[in-house]
C-alpha cells in the first residue's frame, strides 16, 4: 500500500493581486473585498456599547480599549522602530497622574486633561526616556521596565499626590456611552492613523532606524531625533489611556504604574501578530475579557495566560492577524505531489 | 588637479586613533583637492576604514584634526558631516533590507540636506521622493524596467548592493564621496561598468576618495595615490610614482600584483 503523499497549496484570490498596490479597482465586489475588514471592525468596535448586557461588561469594554492603545504603542515601537519597550506602566502611570493632577488640583475637566495628559504626559515620558535612546534592545527594555517602579517607590517615598493613598475624587467622564465612545475612537484613530503614518516618507525613516541606524546616520539624519518622535507618538497614546484610566475609575494611585500595564499588551501582541497594529488590537480583545472570565481563579489567571503564550509562540507565532489574512487573501488546497 | 592653486576641500592633520592597544592610526595627515580622486591603499587592517570613520564622525580620532574647506569637524557626529557633502559608502553595505530597493533612497532624500538641495539632480528643489529615488537608481546602472528597484533589497546581488551604496551619497548631492571598497566582490565585468560611473561623477565636480585593493581599476581613476602601512602614511603621490616606490613594493602584498600593474601602467 502506497502512502499518498498530499501538499497544501495556496493561491492568491484573483481580487488581491489585482488590488495589491495597484489601487485599479474594477468593481464594486473588488471594492468591498478591500473595504470589508475595515468596516466590519469599524463597525464592530463602534456598536460595541449596545451589544454588551451590563454596566460590568461596560466597564470591559473600556479596558479591553486601554490595553488596546498600549498594545498599539508597543507594536509600533517595537516592530516600526525597533525600541522594544516595556515601559506601558510608565505610560499608563505618568498619563493617569498628569490628568489626576490636573483635574483635582486645578478642576480642569475631562475634556480637557484627557488630550493635555496626552501631550504634557508624552512631553514628560519622552524626556525621561531620553537618556536610554542610544540603548538597543534588550537593555533599552530592562530600563523601560525600571521606569515604572523608580516613579511608584519615588511617589511613595516622598508622598507625593497623596503618597499611597493617590488621588482620589477625580471627576468621571459626563456618561458611560462617552466614556465608552472616547477610548474605542481613541483606538480607532491610533490604529489607522499609525498604519497610514508608517507607510509615509517619515514612517520610512523609522523602518530604517531600526534596520541599519549608522545608514540612516550617514544619510544626513539624525536617529536621536526620530527615535524622540516615535517615543512621544507612543508614549503620549500610552498617556492618554492612563488619563481615560484615571477618570473611569476616578482615582489615580500608584497601582497605575503596575507591570499589567507592560506585559498584557506585549502578550497581546504576541497572540494578535506582531507587526501588523491591527492584530495587537485584537489580542486585548481577547485576552482582557478572558481575563475577566478568570477574575474568581484569582492569580492563577497567571497560569492561563502563561499557557497562552507559550501555545501562540510554539504553534502560531505568527498571531491571529497573519493567520486571518492569509486565509482572506488566499485560496487553500491540497494537491497530489 | 591644480594643487598650488586650490584650497584643500579635505584635510587630516596628524590624526591617530588606537583602539584599547590597537593603534590603527598614526599621525596620518594628507589633503584632498576639489575634483580629485584620491586613492587609498593599504595591506588588510592597515587603518583605511578607520580613516573613512574618523572623517565622517563614525570614531572619534585619539588626537589630530580633520577639516572640510578649512572648518574643524573632528568628531562631529556622523549626521552632521553627512549634512556638510561629506559622504561614505561602507565596506560592509548596509543596505535597508526590509525595504525594497527604492525605499532605500527615500531616507537619504528625506534628509534635511536633500530638502536643502533637491538631491543629486534636483536645482534646489524636491519632488516626489520616491519617482526621484527611481531616477537615481536608474541613472547608476539599476534597469529600470526590469523591475529591480522595486525588489526587495535582501534579494539583490552584492552588484547592486554597492551601487546602492554609491546611491545612497549621490541622493545626499555630495561635495564629497568616500567609497570604501566599492569594486571588492564585484566581478570584472561589473568592475568595468562601475568604472565609467566613477569618472563620470568626478565630471560632475564630486571630489572622490577611494580606497580599493584592486589596483588595476584603481588607477584608471586615481590621480593621486596615498598608501597606509600599519596605521602610517608611507607614500602619497601619483600613480605611477606610487608603484616605482621601494618602500611600496616593499610593503605591499606579495609584490606580484604590484609590478603587474606597473607593467599596465
Ligand atoms: N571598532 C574597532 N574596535 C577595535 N579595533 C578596531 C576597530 N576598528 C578597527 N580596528 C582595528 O584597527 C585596525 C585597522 O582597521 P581598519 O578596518 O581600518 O583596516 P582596513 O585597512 O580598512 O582593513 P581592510 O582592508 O581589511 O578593510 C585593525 O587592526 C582593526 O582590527
Ligand atoms: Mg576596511
Amino acid at each position: 500500500m502506497s502512502t499518498q503523499k498530499l501538499r497544501k497549496e495556496r493561491i492568491d484570490r484573483g481580487i488581491k493581486v489585482r488590488s495589491d498596490g495597484l489601487y485599479a479597482l474594477m468593481s464594486l465586489r473588488e471594492l468591498s473585498y478591500l473595504t470589508l475588514p475595515r468596516f466590519v471592525l469599524i463597525a464592530g468596535m463602534l456598536s460595541l456599547p449596545f451589544l454588551m448586557p451590563d454596566m460590568y461588561w461596560q466597564r470591559v469594554i473600556s479596558i479591553v480599549c486601554i490595553y488596546a492603545i498600549l498594545a498599539l504603542s508597543f507594536d509600533f515601537l517595537a516592530h516600526y522602530v525597533g525600541l522594544v519597550s516595556l515601559g506601558g506602566a510608565f505610560f499608563i502611570g505618568t498619563g493617569g497622574y498628569v490628568a489626576g493632577i490636573l483635574n483635582s488640583y486645578y478642576g480642569i475637566p475631562p475634556v480637557l486633561t484627557v488630550p493635555l495628559a496626552a501631550i504634557i504626559g508624552g512631553a514628560i515620558c519622552t524626556l525621561m526616556l531620553l537618556p536610554c535612546l542610544p540603548l538597543k534592545g534588550v537593555y533599552f527594555a530592562i530600563v523601560t521596565l525600571m521606569y515604572p517602579l523608580f516613579m511608584a517607590r519615588i511617589i511613595e517615598a516622598f508622598d507625593l499626590f497623596g503618597g499611597t493613598d493617590g488621588l482620589a475624587g477625580i471627576d468621571s467622564f459626563s456618561s458611560a456611552f462617552a466614556e465608552q465612545y472616547l477610548v474605542i475612537c481613541t483606538v480607532l484613530i491610533f490604529l489607522f492613523g499609525l498604519r497610514r503614518f508608517v507607510t509615509t516618507d517619515m514612517g520610512l525613516i523609522f523602518t530604517a532606524v531600526m534596520d541599519n541606524d549608522q545608514a540612516v546616520k550617514a544619510s544626513g539624519i539624525n536617529i536621536t531625533k526620530y527615535k524622540a518622535l516615535a517615543v512621544f507618538i507612543a508614549s503620549s497614546a500610552g498617556c492618554m489611556a492612563g488619563a481615560c484610566l484615571t477618570h473611569i475609575y476616578m482615582w489615580s494611585g500608584i497601582s497605575q504604574f503596575a507591570l499589567d500595564f507592560s506585559i498584557l499588551p506585549i502578550a497581546a501582541t504576541v497572540i494578535g501578530g506582531a507587526g501588523t497594529l491591527a492584530g495587537p488590537v485584537l489580542g486585548c480583545f481577547i485576552l482582557v475579557p478572558v481575563s475577566e472570565l478568570l477574575r474568581d481563579f484569582g492569580t492563577l489567571r497567571i497560569v492561563f495566560y502563561a499557557s497562552v503564550l507559550v501555545g501562540f509562540i510554539l504553534f502560531r507565532s505568527d498571531g491571529i492577524m497573519v493567520f486571518m489574512q492569509r486565509k482572506y487573501e488566499q485560496f487553500e488546497r491540497w494537491t497530489k505531489i | 588637479m591644480n594643487q598650488d592653486m586650490a584650497e584643500p576641500i579635505l584635510q587630516m592633520d596628524k590624526t591617530s586613533k588606537s583602539f584599547g592597544g590597537v593603534q590603527a592610526l598614526r599621525d596620518v595627515s594628507f589633503d584632498v583637492f576639489p575634483g580629485d580622486v584620491l586613492g587609498i591603499i593599504g595591506p588588510n587592517g592597515s587603518g583605511k576604514t578607520t580613516i573613512v570613520n574618523c572623517i565622517t564622525g563614525f570614531v572619534k580620532p585619539t588626537s589630530g584634526r580633520v577639516y572640510f574647506k578649512g572648518e574643524d569637524i573632528t568628531g562631529r557626529q556622523p549626521h552632521k558631516v553627512a549634512d556638510l557633502g561629506v559622504t561614505r559608502t561602507f565596506q560592509i553595505m548596509r543596505p535597508y533590507y526590509s525595504l525594497p530597493a527604492y525605499k532605500n533612497l527615500v531616507i537619504p532624500l528625506f534628509s534635511p540636506r536633500a530638502k536643502r538641495t533637491g538631491g543629486w539632480r534636483g536645482g534646489g528643489r524636491l519632488g516626489n521622493r520616491q519617482t526621484i529615488a527611481i531616477d537615481i537608481l536608474e541613472e547608476i546602472g539599476f534597469e529600470r524596467d526590469s523591475y529591480i528597484p522595486f525588489k526587495k533589497t535582501s534579494t539583490l546581488p552584492t552588484g547592486y548592493l554597492k551601487r546602492l551604496e554609491l546611491a545612497r551619497c549621490l541622493a545626499l548631492k555630495p561635495e564629497i564621496i568616500i567609497c570604501d571598497e566599492v569594486f571588492s566582490g564585484l566581478s570584472m565585468s561589473e568592475i568595468a561598468s562601475m568604472v565609467p560611473l566613477i569618472q563620470r561623477l568626478q565630471d560632475e565636480g564630486i571630489t572622490i576618495v577611494m580606497i580599493e585593493h584592486r589596483l588595476r581599476e584603481l588607477f584608471q581613476v586615481a590621480n593621486r595615490v596615498m598608501v597606509l602601512n600599519f596605521g602610517q602614511k608611507l607614500t602619497e603621490g601619483t600613480p605611477t610614482e606610487v608603484m616605482a616606490d621601494e618602500k611600496v613594493k616593499e610593503a605591499y602584498f606579495g609584490s606580484e600584483e604590484v609590478e603587474e600593474v606597473m607593467i599596465y601602467a
